[in-house]
């Protein structure tokens, strides 16, 4: 049985209704960091191709800082959290109250990408800490890895425990912005929550649903 | 170099074959291997974009043969020897199988890239078609794009620059 066959619509909006309580408990977290406003859209859960999710967030080419981590415990599975790279330099100016740095020479810059790897980790620890007091499921987190690089490369990592059971990814997307005084501003993080094949059962029934409502 | 050539795009677990003046192209190779095999002579190639190595793997009913590197090679020999390619002409040219990131534990599933790579080569040697060049490995994402006219691949990154193999 391919498992997305079991996924009906009241399992998509558990799913959605997950990446709000994660995502927000995170976008607050970024926003007491970093004291500034942070606006959340409405997370979007899609069954995707490998390749559409790509292209959620800017296309296999597209340059990103992305934060990776494993979700162990009861419900593991894979969380990404993308950065723009305009808007991670700007988040890395302000937390290391230095307006000059420029992410191009982050590769010298120890204490750029560590500042990185810990707002990551700040981020990706307090949506998981939500997610595990809504389902009641032990859930912790791999310590962060930081890459930047292209989409492709950064997002299929992800997808290999996901790949060897399906060409379809449940993706659970919020986007995020930095309020602007100005106007509204295009560039946009993402936080990709990707469940493996068999926590979606487990997720589900720890909310009391059933697999196959 | 012409603008108007015309570029076959491969996306992720896919593949697909071209014909010169026609290139082929893959973005955002990651752990993912990309594999060319071409006929230098009859100016023919086959790409595809390899996820996974073992189709033993799989755990679902039916297989997308270009997801992993031993059901991919073969059925992509077979779309060449279809389209007229001469089987002892045939060359591969590889790249890809990067580890994006470093864990201190090093279980299996982020040992992908080189796993990927090993998986590949055995199964290009095992059906005979000798491999001409790799840029394999490292921690690079790579976009290629393989010219089956000059038989050259082009591998970008995003930190260590263009070059071709």
């Amino acid at each position: 049985m391919n498992y997305m066959n079991t996924i009906s619509s009241v399992h998509l909006d558990i799913l959605k209704e997950i990446g709000n309580i994660g995502a927000g408990h995170a976008a607050t977290a970024l926003s007491t960091l970093l004291d500034k406003k942070i606006d959340m859209t409405v997370p979007d859960v899609k069954i995707v191709t490998f390749d559409e999710m790509m292209d959620m967030a800017g296309g296999p080419e597209n340059i990103v800082a992305g934060v990776f981590l494993r979700i162990e415990g009861e419900a593991p599975g894979s969380m990404f959290f993308l950065l723009p790279i305009e808007q991670a330099t700007a988040f890395i100016q302000d937390m290391l109250d230095d307006q000059h740095f420029d992410l191009q020479e982050w590769q010298t810059n120890e204490l750029a990408l560590s500042a990185l790897q810990e707002l990551g980790n700040i981020l990706s620890g307090s949506y998981l800490s939500s997610l595990s007091d809504f389902t009641k499921l032990s859930l912790y987190p791999s310590v962060p890895a930081l890459s930047i690089d292209m989409v492709g490369a950064i997002v299929s990592f992800g997808l290999v425990e996901l790949s060897q059971v399906s060409d379809y990814a449940i993706v659970i997307d919020t986007a995020f912005n930095e309020e602007q005084k100005m106007e509204k501003q295009e560039v946009r993080g993402h936080f990709f929550l990707l469940p493996d094949p068999d926590s979606f059962s487990i997720i589900f029934q720890a909310l009391g649903v059933s697999d196959h409502d | 170099m012409t603008s108007t050539l015309e570029v076959i795009k491969v996306g992720i677990a896919d593949m697909n074959t071209v014909k010169a003046p026609q290139i082929i192209r893959t973005s955002g190779l990651g752990s993912c291997v990309g594999v060319i095999i071409y006929d230098e002579i009859k100016k023919i190639a086959g790409l595809a974009h390899v996820m996974l190595p073992e189709s033993s793997l799989a755990r679902e009913q039916k297989i997308n043969k270009a997801k992993y590197a031993d059901t991919a090679i073969i059925e992509l020999l077979a779309l060449l020897l279809k389209m007229g390619a001469c089987k002892t002409n045939l060359r591969a040219k590889l790249a890809g199988g990067a580890q994006m990131f470093k864990f201190s534990g090093g279980s299996d599933l982020m040992r992908i890239g080189p796993r990927n790579v090993e998986a590949v080569k055995k199964e290009l040697i095992r059906l005979n078609i000798r491999i001409i060049s790799e840029d394999t490995g490292g921690s690079s994402g790579r976009t290629i794009e393989f010219n089956p006219e000059t038989s050259l691949l082009n591998i970008r990154t995003v930190n260590q620059g263009t070059k071709d193999i």
